[in-house]
């Protein structure tokens, strides 16, 4: 067990490093940082002087050092465009983008698992034949276009719902939510329905074809010798076993909802971590492409980190060998 | 691929109602349709200097005077532009021609880039082994658990912010072909890989082997063409996914510049006029890509099933 964990833990480790040395490396190749520093009329000593301060003319193993030492303690410096740190201006965004995400994975349990053990039971019905005709289109649609869709139609045809950026916010303890007010329930969700339909098709594919295959086992067949009623059969039964693959799978979208919030957020000029990176693309602002890369880099690494250890606390074939 | 060569070879129907591919092919209508829908597409946006009824790229072409005007069938429609008009006057139609044509030179870049690096890595790792084979193996199941789309538009970001900013524009499509070949390789390394465990434990290599052919050879000449089979429906299916990509990344105003616009790109332009109710500016351009996107789905589906029975 402790080999195992460890393996996967100093995997993590590696993964870090290099992504870490990818985002220092940026910092060498992108831009003169000097320039962004100081004024047209600075002189060439003045230049000087200013990159041995920074410790710019150090060996590059020293900086790299320096740059991790920093990134370790969450210190990604100023950013180019707006001059404020880099740390906090991501910290101020995860709230939007996690109460996306939150919401996303809400919506896609909400309609999904119900339409899967529908579409499962009713197998034949016409209902559940439309329901995974339309799916199976789902999946072939690019987010994007899903999300100017939803604003065609609610925002622009219909003009119930706002087709851009967070309304009503409130500050609850340094956490900015969108979550307490309507005009904050008004403006996440489109950007939700976007991001959670392709969960949805996954989920509804998923718990459809886990409810026919318990339906075929041999408990499902005695409690029907039973008599049991239907609904108990379906529900109690067969729902409660196909669950432990669709919290895994589940777990492990958690990663796709932040890749694809990306897009969202740029779609729906969603201020979160997302559209910032987008953002600073357009203004070659290294520092937060630096932070944003380490930072989604964590959160695959953990989320890997926790799935891989879940598997083997839930597989014993796993720890008999001592993994692979 | 293969299957419109099978449609184009002249009469010969006996041997074609003998091959398994081609009897597939032509006992399942979606495959047909898929088929002619993607070959429509491809013809008529690679014949688009030929068909289209105006040259987009022509300023002469262009007038002002005739932007954002509605379909032909809408009041207000000229008869000259059957899909109406963009924003600088140019025709919809002409220019979802020109646009699908890009997005399918980058797709097929794409997807043809990371094929080629996949299939090489994959082949050597699994012939080869050893060190070669963890590290490459390791990158390639570190890589797989990161969406493509993702590390797409991560390295494409990186690329882009490393040019100098006047040429971001000019090489924006060889940087997208590269981010999205370079997200798209490990799937391809792993199939490659796989099929060349099961190949390279065959009588016919170990002859090729014994009579002293370079390890080089044996893998180009041998194994390469061997390990295709799957790796083409892999490349299918992949061709989609690299569309999306592309427009995806058009779509953010991260890849192919408006100058020579992409279906993505067109996409994005229209987006801007969505509320001032010129719909078709976008309306066009999006079904052109899900159409084609679609089809090219469903075809790399139907090879699956056919080339794979075991996957269905």
């Amino acid at each position: 067990m402790i080999t195992y964990i460890a393996r996967r833990m100093l995997q993590a480790l590696v993964v870090m490093a290099a992504v870490s040395f990818i985002s220092f490396s940026l910092f060498n190749y992108v831009g003169d940082p000097v320039d962004n520093m100081v004024g047209q009329e600075a002189t060439l000593e003045d230049r000087q002087r200013i990159r041995e301060v920074l410790g710019l003319e150090d060996p590059f193993f020293v900086q790299y050092a320096r740059f991790m030492q920093n990134a370790l303690q969450g210190e990604f410096g100023l950013s180019y465009r707006t001059k404020r740190s880099v740390t906090e201006m991501i910290a101020e965004r995860i709230p939007a983008t996690l109460e996306l995400v939150f919401v996303s994975a809400l919506i896609a349990l909400g309609l999904g698992i119900p339409l899967g053990v529908f579409t499962g039971i009713n197998r034949t019905s016409w209902i559940s034949k439309a329901v995974l005709t339309v799916s199976l289109v789902g999946v072939s649609l690019p987010t994007f276009i899903i999300g100017i869709s939803l604003i065609y139609i609610f925002a622009v045809n219909m003009g119930v719902l706002p087709s851009s950026g967070r309304a009503g916010t409130v500050e609850l303890g340094g956490w900015k939510t969108s979550l307490l007010t309507v005009d904050g329930w008004r403006s996440i969700l489109l950007p939700a329905l976007t991001l959670s339909l392709f969960q949805v098709t996954m989920i509804l594919r998923l718990v459809r074809a886990e409810m026919l295959e318990i339906m075929r086992t041999d408990f499902i067949k005695f409690a029907r010798a039973r008599g049991l009623p239907e609904n108990r059969i379906n529900y109690n039964h067969a729902l409660k076993n196909t669950l432990v693959p669709v919290i895994t799978i589940i777990g492990l979208n958690i990663g796709g909802l932040i890749a694809f919030s990306l897009i969202t957020e740029t779609v729906f000029q969603w201020p979160g971590t997302g559209l910032m990176f987008i953002q600073a693309v357009d203004f070659v602002d290294v520092p937060i492409m630096a932070a944003y890369l380490c930072f989604v880099a964590l959160i695959f690494v953990t989320i890997n980190l926790v799935v891989d250890i879940l598997y083997f606390v839930i597989d014993p074939r796993l720890r008999a060998e001592g993994g692979h | 691929m293969a299957v419109q060569q099978d449609e184009k070879k002249p009469g010969l129907w006996a041997r074609l109602n003998d091959n398994d591919i081609a009897y597939s092919f032509f006992h399942s209508p979606i495959a047909m349709a898929a088929a002619f829908v993607t070959a429509l597409i491809v013809l008529s946006s690679f014949g688009a200097p030929l068909i289209a009824p105006f040259d987009p790229f022509d300023p002469a072409q262009i007038s002002l005077w005739d932007g954002k005007k509605p379909p032909a069938w809408e009041v207000g429609g000229d008869p000259a532009y059957l899909l109406g008009t963009d924003n600088q006057g140019r025709d919809m139609l002409s220019t979802i021609l020109y646009g699908g044509r890009i997005s399918l030179l980058v797709g097929f870049a794409a997807v043809f880039l990371g094929m080629f690096l996949g299939v090489a890595l994959g082949v050597i790792s699994g012939y080869v082994g050893g060190w070669f084979e963890t590290v490459i193996m390791r990158l390639a199941d570190i890589q797989l658990t990161i969406p493509g789309i993702l590390t797409a538009i991560l390295i494409n970001g990186i690329l882009r912010s490393v040019l100098p900013p006047d040429l971001r524009d000019e090489m924006a499509i060889y940087v997208v072909i590269l981010a999205i070949g370079l997200s798209d390789w490990p799937q391809f390394a792993r199939v490659a890989r796989g099929a060349t465990l099961v190949e390279a434990k065959k009588e016919y290599i170990q002859a090729a082997r014994v009579i002293g052919l370079r390890p080089a050879l044996v893998m180009a000449r041998h194994i390469v063409p061997n390990v295709m089979r799957p790796v083409l429906v892999l490349a299918t299916i992949g061709l989609a996914l690299a569309i999306i990509s592309e427009a995806t990344l058009s779509f953010l105003g991260q890849g192919v510049p408006p100058t020579t616009p992409s279906l993505g790109t067109l996409i994005r332009v229209g987006n801007e006029y969505l509320f001032s109710g010129l719909w078709w500016i976008t309306f066009f351009p999006a079904i052109a890509l899900v159409v084609l996107v679609l089809a090219v789905n469903l075809l790399g589906d139907w090879l699956r099933d056919t080339l794979n029975p075991k996957l269905r």
